[in-house]
């Protein structure tokens, strides 16, 4: 598998990406400029948290006009895969890749830390090696992580299992104080129609090694190189 | 000569804060008169913040030699560590206490601004963060001011959250502390660390005549002239519309400066660089030229500026944010501007180096100010202040904590009240606002005694601390000082780290006063005797004066940031993990509850004579916890300190959130009173567990070394203290996990 971690100015967990990608699972890996039109060497496409272009407007909502982006709208239209994490997945919502928005978290602060996610569907290349039901713990870091869609949207998400995981408790409860933002439903992530572009609020690339507390994690990246 | 005919009236120069006196010594300099621009210039060059005139003179009792010093304290923007195998650390830790508390929000973002640039203009990339922030009181009381104060902590918090969460770097730790005499004066004292290959670092001077100088970022304009904004009025009609009362810091064009610069520094195209802090354009070129033995030249007319019909005077003393001045070899001006480019910045050459060692600067052409540079920067005066031992000493260490034990009560009901103490409990509320994850380096995440990064690519990690009790500093300066060295110390020996180096940011009030200078260099004493014996010299840091209201001055807090290195193994945190783990405690329980959180929290007094500290033993223990980390004897370590023994073994047993644990502990009291034997604070303890089967061999090591006692077993779901604290951990983890999230969040609640 050929990745590619977009680097937008403000971006700040490219790094983190990248390392999980080349060094801990041994991939080829690039960082891929912002400017940059030609990307159809990469299977896959990892959008990273970060504040791009400041998110000065809205999160993500300058950052869709880039000229990447409009080459990873064509990339994501070939069926190839895009991960959006974080402010990546804000970025993909603003492009219209993904359904929703992303609000202010409910408490109105950034909060950073570790929570329970619940893996609730396999069939998408980026759960397929993590059981159904799994427990993860991985961390949030952003202000604005409150997913929000329409009623219409929303059964839309579920009746073609496009939910792919949602915020719980340690056993794998959902509820409101497992809910870290408020976010409708408790979804964490979703995927697209056709399940090649998925966005998440929380970091995998943070849980994916011994040293830092959880490598629940790696088995997002794990799930999307069984690809080949 | 320089143009510009303003007469300098003694009204002038004492709103410039330059005595007649200083007046005197710039002229000698001169050779005549100063015109009002340089009167600006030497104003904020000899302000205490640029030259430290009143301090010079005691903060050289600091050691600053060291076999790793690679940079020393006051060389460069931060001082530079060697960690070996070719690494280096550049680290600092700096004030904004005044801008704070005028503007908390913008004032805590810009002091992480400025403290970032120190580190990068080095050349290292910041990889950690961590603040000292001290408050008055967020509980009402009469004749406090609660909710200015959560005001105050609401906006700080928010504002260093802002610029280091969009900066991407994580900040992963420190210390929140409250004290009535930070009511309208608090601290904000921010620590940046950043990681470098040996050769990569940079020197801030200017050398080789004709070399050119580019100035990068932010466009000047009025912000932050501070005391001397005055002049501006003098100067031009329109100039005071629209002057913004706060430096307003952008962290978004700071990471694009922080990328850019780094990118550049690859190159070999750079002779030196100095971020635009205090006194903005002024200092960065006379320091520059000061330290390249050489003179700059500048053009006013050709920097950027945001606003129009901006004279020199304010130009010079501008500190808008994110400005750097960066000296670049001639002839490749061009590699520079195209990186520049790339990263959607704007530089400009501004002027060039020159041979005469002059500071000159001209507007259009024509030279408005002529200053050697050499004796700007570096021949500021220095006082020796008057000192004389404060009036409420004696009183306030005579005081006997005894007296207040017949209204002690449950002790139970103290502890769980000392749980829910602001300056003992849990800051998640606080930290939890930070990325404290982003880059992936930290091991040990805020909440224990030090915060730990994993240096990638290496088997080396770095613990940082960052610590001040100053109740202990009011009640005694001289053991105050060497305290906060020594708890800093044995918080990064408790994650298994040697201490290396320390950097100090010394607040205090108005040195002009006897007593306040007194505290000032006792407190300096204090940590140079500290620092000598854990063999950790000062390679940095900043001095805030003149921290005092109508109220008062705020109690001397010469805040401690130390660095540790751990290498080849996984560091160690301060909770418990597995039932059955024995419990040990090192050192010995004396009666000291003098400056106590206890006497604080329940009696609200802070009398009394705070513990002391035994260096040597300090030292053993700090060498022993490193050998017990080493063999991976220790599960965990706390060490003892506000609350002492009771608040240390409760915090063991519930900081691991999700996973605490209860304890079950036997401890011989000797003569001690119930309220010392588990509040007490004296020094030099610390509780670690491991596992039943190492027992003998951790034994084998303590023994010659530390009076030691084997207290009980970790496990159930109950901490018990002897037959006086019986307690749910799941009591004492809500009253500490709550306490500053209740009183913040009162509405909600």
């Amino acid at each position: 598998m050929k990745f590619g971690v977009v680097v937008f100015p403000g971006s700040n967990c490219d790094h983190d990406c990248y390392h999980v990608l080349k060094h801990v699972l041994g991939q080829e890996t690039d960082f891929v400029w912002h400017k940059e039109r030609e990307i159809s060497k990469y299977d896959c496409i990892v959008v990273p948290g970060g504040f791009s272009y400041g998110d000065y407007l809205r999160t993500g909502a300058i950052a869709r006009f880039s000229p990447v982006m409009e080459s990873v709208q064509k990339h994501a239209e070939k069926g190839k895969l895009v991960i959006g994490i974080c402010n990546g997945f804000q970025i993909l919502t603003e492009s219209g890749l993904l359904p929703g928005a992303l609000l202010r978290n409910r408490s109105l602060k950034f909060i950073c830390r570790n929570v329970n996610i619940r893996v609730e569907n396999t069939d998408s290349p980026f759960t397929r090696k993590i059981n159904k039901s799994a427990v993860l713990k991985i961390p949030i870091a952003h202000g604005e992580g409150n997913y929000y869609a329409d009623e219409a949207t929303l059964a839309d998400l579920k009746k073609n299992d496009q939910i792919l995981v949602r915020y719980c408790d340690e056993k794998g409860l959902t509820g409101d104080t497992a809910n870290p933002n408020g976010s409708l439903e408790s979804i964490a992530g979703i995927c697209n129609k056709k399940r090649n572009v998925f966005g998440l609020m929380p970091h995998p690339e943070r849980a994916s090694e011994r040293e830092l507390g959880s490598v629940d994690g790696i088995g997002i990246f794990k799930s999307i190189l069984e690809m080949n | 000569m320089p143009t510009q005919t303003i007469e300098i009236t003694p009204d002038i120069i004492a709103k410039h804060n330059v005595t007649m006196s200083e007046y005197g010594e710039i002229k000698k300099i001169l050779g005549r008169e100063p015109n009002l621009t340089e009167l600006g210039i030497f104003s904020v060059m000899w302000s205490e913040h640029c030259s430290y005139k009143n301090s010079k003179n005691v903060l050289k009792l600091l050691p600053k030699e060291g076999k790793r010093i690679l940079v020393k304290a006051g060389e460069e923007n931060a001082g530079v560590v060697d960690i070996g195998d070719g690494y280096v650390i550049a680290f600092k830790i700096e004030s904004h206490n005044h801008p704070s508390a005028i503007e908390p929000f913008q004032g805590a973002a810009t002091g992480v601004g400025g403290i970032l640039r120190d580190i990068f203009t080095m050349g290292a990339r910041p990889i950690a963060c961590m603040d000292s922030l001290r408050f008055g009181k967020i509980d009402s009381a009469p004749g406090s001011d609660a909710a200015h104060t959560k005001h105050l902590l609401t906006g700080v918090v928010a504002g260093i959250a802002h610029y280091g969460n969009c900066m991407g770097i994580p900040t992963i730790g420190g210390e929140v502390y409250f004290d009535e005499s930070y009511e309208g004066n608090p601290l904000v004292n921010a620590f940046a660390l950043g990681l470098a290959k040996k050769e990569e670092i940079v020197k801030a001077k200017a050398e080789g005549i004709g070399n050119a100088v580019l100035y990068l970022g932010a466009a000047t304009g009025r912000d932050g002239m501070g005391g001397a904004s005055f002049a501006s009025k003098d100067l031009t009609e329109e100039s005071q519309k629209d002057r913004p009362a706060v430096q307003v810091g952008d962290p978004f064009l700071q990471k694009l400066l922080l990328e850019a610069v780094l990118e550049l520094l690859k190159t070999d195209c750079v002779v030196g660089i100095q971020d635009m802090g205090a006194a903005g354009l002024t200092c960065s070129t006379c320091e520059t030229a000061s330290r390249g033995n050489t003179g700059i030249e500048i053009d006013v007319a050709q920097v950027p500026q945001r606003e129009t019909g901006m004279v020199p005077y304010e130009i010079m003393l501008s500190e808008s944010q994110e400005r750097m001045l960066v000296i670049i070899k001639k002839g490749r001006e061009h590699e520079a501007k195209r990186i520049f480019e790339k990263w959607d910045l704007h530089a400009e050459e501004i002027g060039k180096v020159t041979g005469d060692g002059m500071m000159r600067v001209k507007e259009n052409g024509v030279t408005v100010s002529e200053i050697p540079a050499k004796r700007l920067a570096d021949d500021a005066p220095v006082y020796v202040r008057e000192e004389k031992e404060p009036e409420y000493l004696k009183k306030a260490q005579s005081f006997d904590p005894k007296t207040l034990f017949s209204k002690t009560g449950d002790l139970n009901a103290a502890l769980l009240k000392l749980l829910d103490s602001p300056t003992i409990a849990s800051k998640e509320w606080v930290y939890e606002q930070y990325d404290h994850m982003v880059r992936t380096n930290t091991t040990v995440l805020p909440g224990s005694d030090a915060s730990v990064i994993r240096i990638k690519g290496t088997n080396k990690s770095v613990a940082i601390s960052v610590d001040c009790n100053s109740t202990y500093c009011y009640l005694d300066p001289y053991e105050g000082g060497k305290i906060a060295v020594a708890e800093a110390a044995r918080n990064v020996a408790c994650s298994g780290a040697e201490p290396l180096s320390v950097t100090n940011c010394l607040n205090f009030g108005n040195p002009h006063n006897p007593e306040i200078f007194w505290q000032l260099k006792k407190s300096i004493e204090g940590m140079r005797d500290a620092c000598l014996m854990f063999d950790t010299p000062v390679s940095g840091g900043n001095v805030s004066l003149y921290n005092q209201n109508p109220k008062g001055a705020i109690d001397p807090t010469p805040t401690i940031g130390m660095v540790g290195l751990i290498e080849g193994r996984d560091p160690v945190t301060s909770f418990f993990k597995k039932e059955g783990d024995v419990i040990i405690l090192l050192g010995k329980t004396k009666e000291e509850l003098g400056g106590s959180e206890f006497l604080k929290t329940l009696f609200n007094v802070k009398s009394g004579l705070p513990p002391r500290l035994d260096l040597k033993e300090a030292k053993k223990l700090n060498d022993l916890l490193i050998a017990l980390a080493k063999k991976g004897f220790l599960k965990s370590a706390h060490d003892c300190a506000e609350g002492g023994l009771a608040v240390a073994l409760a915090e063991s047993c519930i900081s691991n959130r999700g996973r605490e644990i209860g304890a079950v502990v036997n401890v011989t009291t000797d003569h001690l009173s119930n309220e010392a034997f588990l509040f007490s604070e004296s020094q030099s303890r610390v509780v670690i567990s491991v596992d039943p089967a190492n027992l003998k061999a951790v034994e084998e090591l303590i023994k010659p070394n530390i009076q030691y006692e084997i207290i009980g077993k970790v496990g159930g779901d109950r901490l018990q203290i002897n037959k006086l604290i019986e307690a749910p951990v799941a009591v004492l983890s809500h009253a500490w996990r709550n306490a500053i999230k209740r009183r913040m969040e009162v509405a909600t609640a």
